[in-house]
């Protein structure tokens, strides 16, 4: 059974399954470190961990050994600002506040290392995170101009999607900056997600594919031509690669959240953690909730066996919930919150367990083999 | 030659003792200091050269003004202390 790794205000923590049903904390590293995303590499069992010190910046640990022993790696970071030309004036800071987003290539290349940060930029590594080459092209788009931060001081890279069946082909998504494809490794990118509508805008722009909140993209790995999106209002999905998107019935009242995740062999499969709305962000009616679909976002399931539901003000989110490695018809999920609620599902969400531990605010879940 | 203080608490991250440097601009100094460790500039100045926001360094009993200007000459028996503004939760 797979390991769970949880990315904390406070440190990681490792959680892993004693038996059936039993699941404990049994590591914690980078105590008091606030950490923005834990990702192991099914490739070569690396684990990289993407913390974000209050003083002393954005920092990348790496392990060869599941922890036992860390490494700090570069960073992504930005080239000297440029004090002349149309960038001298740039009101977006060129300072990697926070990775975001970090993902491993394609299972024929290893050491392929994809970063997505805040001020929204995609830097792309060779060398197992040795080193970083931002993506040029897309960080002198001058269409970045127009977006905005959503909750956050500056738009942000939250999500990028490798294809597994073309490496080539990468697809992320900004808050708030819409969704874009590279089909040649990061080289050119090109602005897609048609579809989406941002009724809190002025209407002549609302429908404006470059400054939509898409909160979250999931890529079918069997069927990458679909992808998923939860937007800021309601939840998509695209059959044609993220060049079109259709907007999917409401989970819940609201059709507010933030992650999505879809199945990786079912591509009308899919997940999500609804909220009450952007301006209130817990659980509805303070009671813990997953929706699946399992008909391409006609209908919903609400699940809640095992979570709690009362007085459960809990956000989930953008990397709160992910799925375990697996090729096999098994689905184990595991939840976390901002309040420090853990949740792990064996049977696909039908039940829960809460994990016996009262941990610091999660900002992202990930499974090592 | 001045010497170069790092707080305690960027030592947890990075070893970092005092370093005793020839004397110069502010910013030769704490890069010559820098040496110490090869991620230790990249804790105290962003990929712009600047101080980071939330780090404070002082020349003898002094805050520097600018966190992006630290052209000021320094002499010897100068101290620079680099240490954490206090924030976060």
């Amino acid at each position: 059974m797979a390991t769970l790794l949880l990315a904390t205000r406070k440190g990681v923590f490792v959680v892993a399954r004693a038996a059936a049903g039993q699941w404990a904390v049994v590591e914690h590293h980078f105590q008091g470190d606030a950490v923005t995303r834990v990702v192991a590499d099914g490739r070569d069992g690396a684990w990289y961990v993407a913390l974000r010190h209050g003083h002393y910046g954005v920092k990348l640990q790496k392990s060869l050994d599941r922890g036992a022993r860390w490494t700090e790696i570069p960073a992504p970071a930005f080239p000297k600002k440029p004090d002349q030309g149309p960038w001298a004036n740039d009101e977006t800071p060129w300072t990697v506040d926070q990775v975001w987003a970090l993902a491993p290539g394609a299972a024929h290349e290893p050491g392929v290392l994809w970063a997505g940060c805040m001020p929204a930029a995609v830097f792309r590594s060779a060398d197992s995170g040795a080193s970083w080459q931002l993506c040029e092209r897309f960080w002198l788009d001058e269409r970045r101009k127009a977006w905005m931060g959503g909750g956050n001081d500056h738009p942000g890279m939250h999500s990028v999607c490798v294809d597994p069946h073309d490496s080539r082909q990468v697809t992320v998504a900004i808050s708030c900056g819409g969704v874009w494809r590279t089909r040649d490794a990061g080289a050119s990118w090109a602005l897609i997600g048609n579809g989406f509508d941002a009724p809190y805008l002025p209407p002549e722009v609302a429908r404006d594919p470059n400054t939509q909140d898409v909160h979250c993209i999931s890529i079918c790995a069997a069927q990458p031509d679909v992808i998923w999106a939860q937007h800021h209002f309601g939840v998509y999905r695209s059959v044609d690669g993220g060049i079109n998107f259709t907007r999917r019935s409401a989970p819940m009242p609201g059709d507010f959240g933030f992650v999505i995740v879809a199945d990786p062999i079912n591509a009308l499969r899919a997940w999500v953690v609804p909220a009450v709305s952007d301006a209130n962000r817990y659980a509805i009616d303070g009671a813990m909730c997953v929706c699946r679909t399992d008909d391409g976002g006609k209908s919903w399931q609400q699940l809640r066996s095992g979570l709690p539901q009362r007085h459960a003000y809990h956000l989930v989110y953008r990397h709160g919930l992910a799925l375990a490695p697996t090729t096999r018809s098994e689905r184990v999920l595991a939840m976390a919150s901002t309040t420090g609620g853990v949740w792990i599902s064996e049977d696909a969400g039908d039940h829960w367990q809460t994990l016996d531990a009262a941990l610091p605010p999660v900002a992202a879940v990930g499974w090592a083999a | 030659m001045p010497v170069v203080t790092f707080a305690p608490q960027l030592q947890r991250h990075v070893p970092c003792p005092p370093q005793q440097v020839s004397a110069g601009t502010l910013d030769a100094v704490l890069r010559a200091a820098f040496l110490a460790a090869p991620m230790l500039e990249r804790y105290v100045l962003d990929e712009q050269g600047a101080v980071r926001k939330h780090v404070a360094v002082f020349v003898n009993n002094e805050m520097i003004a600018k966190r992006d200007d630290l052209s000021q000459p320094l002499a010897d028996g100068d101290a620079v202390w680099v240490i954490q503004a206090l924030s976060g939760g």
